[in-house]
């Protein structure tokens, strides 16, 4: 008996995120997530081109409100996600650490980081408008402005292995400016990302918003690839042997796609994968009494 | 009421002095196709032989990509900017003592009207000049960060609809921004093209910082997939923009940007101005015989009005000339190739077949040439192909609507954004309307306005990347 803890802990159970919800995989397959040294940590969903499909669905159906939001709005209620983490800040680190094998003070620094770079985000919804948009001086008696818009539903393949830092710095630039998103956390590390769809069922962004997918990036990210209903892809976390392949499928319906780079998540990100969501709206309108 | 009766005003052509035959512009010099082989482009509005063009293979475009590289390395990209910036001056001011010149040639070779190439044309061409000359030595401010760098060699293939005035929107931006140019004109229209290269010359443009390769497709693929391109920017119909996409998906370093089909919605309010309404939808669709990506294809009308819209417009429809293109009074000229009239034909029939009424005014067309008369179809509903496929011709499907929200509703009801026009004397509905229409250009109370300072480019299916404007810029920088 003495083997036994006093106390048997109450483990989650990791479930995928769509619409607001916390199914299961509808295929009904679930896959072991280890630690960084093989321990088993968690059995995640496995999710399947049904849940792909749902997730899409689920985010098409957010986007008219979501974008239609007040980017005062929007900012607000995505600072508030930092809040949230922050609360959560002691459990983030030691799911970061058990997924990436870093000591407790570099775990620390990651959520850290984190919740700054979410913080970041946040603060450009009301600004980004005024940095990209233009009143164009037009040879003629009219007025004409460009302003950003957000270019629909989003998938975003999260990087392999910055579970919370990546995953933060991928999703947050597309929903901030009013895009939906379906993301498709580290296949390696999964958990951290899961635990952020806790945050934000808690938090106020609405439900279909961010939808978090767990499960193998080979097999999901080629049906978001070729969803005739995404608008954008972002391939960051799309092994390098199947991204061209990917980066074709997605020019089936044009999508806007973001290819993989050799992001460094520590080092400030700059407007790119913001601007990478956008869509430049001109209007023009004659001038006369 | 009374028709008038115009007598012939044609624009002289004597102004063009057209060669029979052009070579390929590489490395500042006309040379031939290194396989000799040419094509003819001829007249579409007499099917005459204008002249004889060479068509390039491989071997030319590799020759080509090879002079705009060295062309790259060894002089415009060490060109101090604001040098850079006088050449694109010099240029445009070329363009403008040569413009009638240019006017009548794109008449000759398009079949546009002469009031349009004269007018709406050439004017703009310059303009583009003007404007990106200014930036050259401005880049630092646009916005891209404090030394936005070219990306290097920019392979480019234009439409037929617009020939000089696509190559001036692809050409000001890259060369203001430091990258050399391969650039394909459309295989019907390479003549002002071939004039641009003269005025290269003139302008004592270092060579190589500028090759225009004529040919069709094959000349265009082998273009675009060429390894030593950095940058693909490419006018024209969206099933070769997605193999275009498809191509570079292979190659992550090439940037890309598309600008292809549209099925622009034209949405009439009740309490908008018809008669102002009328024109801005005869300008949307029968402006160059409606070979326009961003044309006012879908004219969505409120029920309340619609009977009083389609009388105005009819009438209208029956003031407009058809005819010779370089008649100054022409309003509408002709189909650009045989092939084009082949599918605005077959799209036309197909609209009668599925049950849509089809209406042309009176109108006589010549016997020689490629013509089709301004048509409008009504009683379309949104399953229609003549609803949904891009025609790219003088053809005008109308469909009703009685909510603003249902307005939207159609309006969006396209994989294409291009454009959307609205007419409504009501201010707030304007912007509701803007907010809502998915599409990259909205025109209120007016369409068919551009202008080189103004963003223009699709949502969704109409492509990716803006080109004019500061946003434009960013399509020819590392950024």
């Amino acid at each position: 008996m003495s083997d036994l803890p006093a106390r048997l802990a109450v483990r989650k159970t990791y479930k995928l995120y769509i619409g607001g919800a916390f199914p299961r995989s509808e295929s009904g397959r679930s896959y072991v997530v280890t630690d960084q040294k093989g321990e088993f940590l968690a059995n995640a969903a496995m999710a399947s081109r049904k849940d792909a499909r749902d997730a899409v669905v689920a985010a098409r159906k957010a986007f008219a409100g979501w974008s239609a939001a007040t980017a005062y709005n929007r900012g607000q209620v995505l600072y508030r996600v930092a809040e949230l983490l922050e609360g959560r800040h002691a459990q983030f680190a030691a799911e970061v650490r058990s997924a990436e094998g870093l000591g407790a003070r570099q775990a620390e620094a990651v959520v850290d980081a984190a919740i700054d770079r979410w913080v970041w985000y946040a603060g450009w919804a009301d600004k980004i408008a005024q940095v990209r948009g233009t009143a164009n001086p037009v040879a003629g008696p009219y007025f004409n402005f460009s302003v950003p818009e957000p270019a629909g539903v989003a998938a975003v393949i999260a990087p392999g292995a910055s579970s919370l830092l990546g995953f933060v710095s991928v999703v947050a630039p597309a929903v901030v400016t009013g895009n939906t998103v379906v993301a498709l956390a580290s296949e390696r590390g999964p958990l951290p990302a899961v635990s952020l769809t806790e945050v934000l069922a808690t938090s106020d962004v609405p439900g279909g918003v961010i939808n978090v997918l767990t499960g193998r990036t080979a097999e999901v990210a080629p049906w978001l690839a070729s969803h005739m209903d995404v608008n954008a892809i972002d391939l960051t976390g799309a092994p390098a042997e199947v991204a061209a392949d990917l980066a074709a499928a997605a020019a089936e319906n044009l999508k806007r796609v973001l290819r993989p780079a050799d992001d460094d998540w520590t080092q400030p990100p700059g407007l790119t994968r913001l601007l990478a969501y956008l869509e430049t709206k001109t209007v023009w309108h004659p001038v006369g009494t | 009421m009374p028709k008038f009766e115009y007598a012939p005003a044609p624009e002289s052509r004597a102004i063009v002095s057209i060669k029979e035959s052009y070579g390929l512009f590489i490395d500042g010099q006309f040379t031939p196709s290194a396989d000799g082989r040419a094509f003819k482009t001829i007249s579409p509005a007499t099917e005459e032989v204008l002249a004889e063009v060479a068509e390039a293979g491989p071997a030319d475009v590799d020759r080509a990509v090879t002079a705009a590289r060295t062309a790259y390395e060894r002089t415009w990209s060490v060109l101090p900017p604001k040098e850079r910036g006088k050449y694109l001056f010099r240029i445009a001011r070329i363009i403008q003592e040569r413009a009638r010149e240019l006017a009548v040639l794109e008449s000759l070779d398009n079949g546009k009207p002469i009031r349009e190439s004269r007018d709406v044309d050439l004017p703009l061409v310059a303009a583009h000049f003007f404007y990106h000359a200014g930036w050259a030595d401005k880049l630092e401010y646009a916005g891209y960060g404090p030394a936005p760098k070219p990306l290097g060699v920019a392979g480019q293939v234009i439409p037929w609809n617009f020939p000089l005035l696509m190559l001036a929107w692809k050409i000001a931006p890259a060369l203001a921004c430091g990258n050399t140019v391969v650039l394909k004109p459309a295989e019907t229209t390479p003549l002002t093209a071939l004039t641009f290269a003269e005025i290269c010359q003139q302008a004592d443009l270092p060579p190589g910082v500028v090759n225009i390769l004529t040919g069709a497709g094959d000349t265009g693929r082998a273009l675009v997939t060429h390894p030593g391109v950095d940058k693909v920017a490419f006018t024209g119909s969206t099933e070769v923009g997605k193999e275009i996409a498809r191509d570079c998906a292979r190659d992550p370093r090439k940037k890309v940007t598309l600008e292809l089909g549209g099925k622009a919605a034209n949405v009439v309010f009740e309490d908008a101005p018809v008669d102002q309404a009328v024109e801005g939808i005869v300008n949307g669709i029968f402006f160059n015989q409606g070979h326009v990506c961003c044309a006012g294809s879908r004219l969505l009308v409120q029920e309340s009005v619609y009977d009083q819209v389609l009388a105005s417009l009819q009438r209208r429809l029956a003031t407009l000339r058809l005819g010779d293109p370089l008649d100054k009074n022409t309003d509408v000229g002709a189909i650009n190739s045989a092939a084009q009239l082949a599918k605005i034909r077959e799209l036309s029939e197909a609209g009668e077949a599925e049950g849509a009424q089809r209406w042309s005014p009176p109108c006589e067309l010549p016997v020689k040439g490629f013509w089709f008369p301004p048509t409008v179809f009504t009683g379309v509903s949104q399953a229609h192909r003549i609803a949904r496929e891009e025609i790219f011709g003088p053809v005008l499907s109308v469909l009703t609507f009685r909510t603003p929200a249902e307005a939207v509703e159609k309006a969006n009801n396209t994989p294409y954004g291009l454009s959307a026009g609205v007419w409504t004397d009501k201010g707030s509905r304007i912007l509701w309307m803007a907010a809502r229409l998915r599409a990259g250009v909205v025109w209120a109370n007016t369409f068919n306005k551009f202008d080189p300072s103004s963003p223009f480019g699709g949502y969704k299916e109409s492509g990716y990347g803006r080109e004019g404007g500061r946003h434009g810029l960013e399509a020819y920088l590392d950024v």
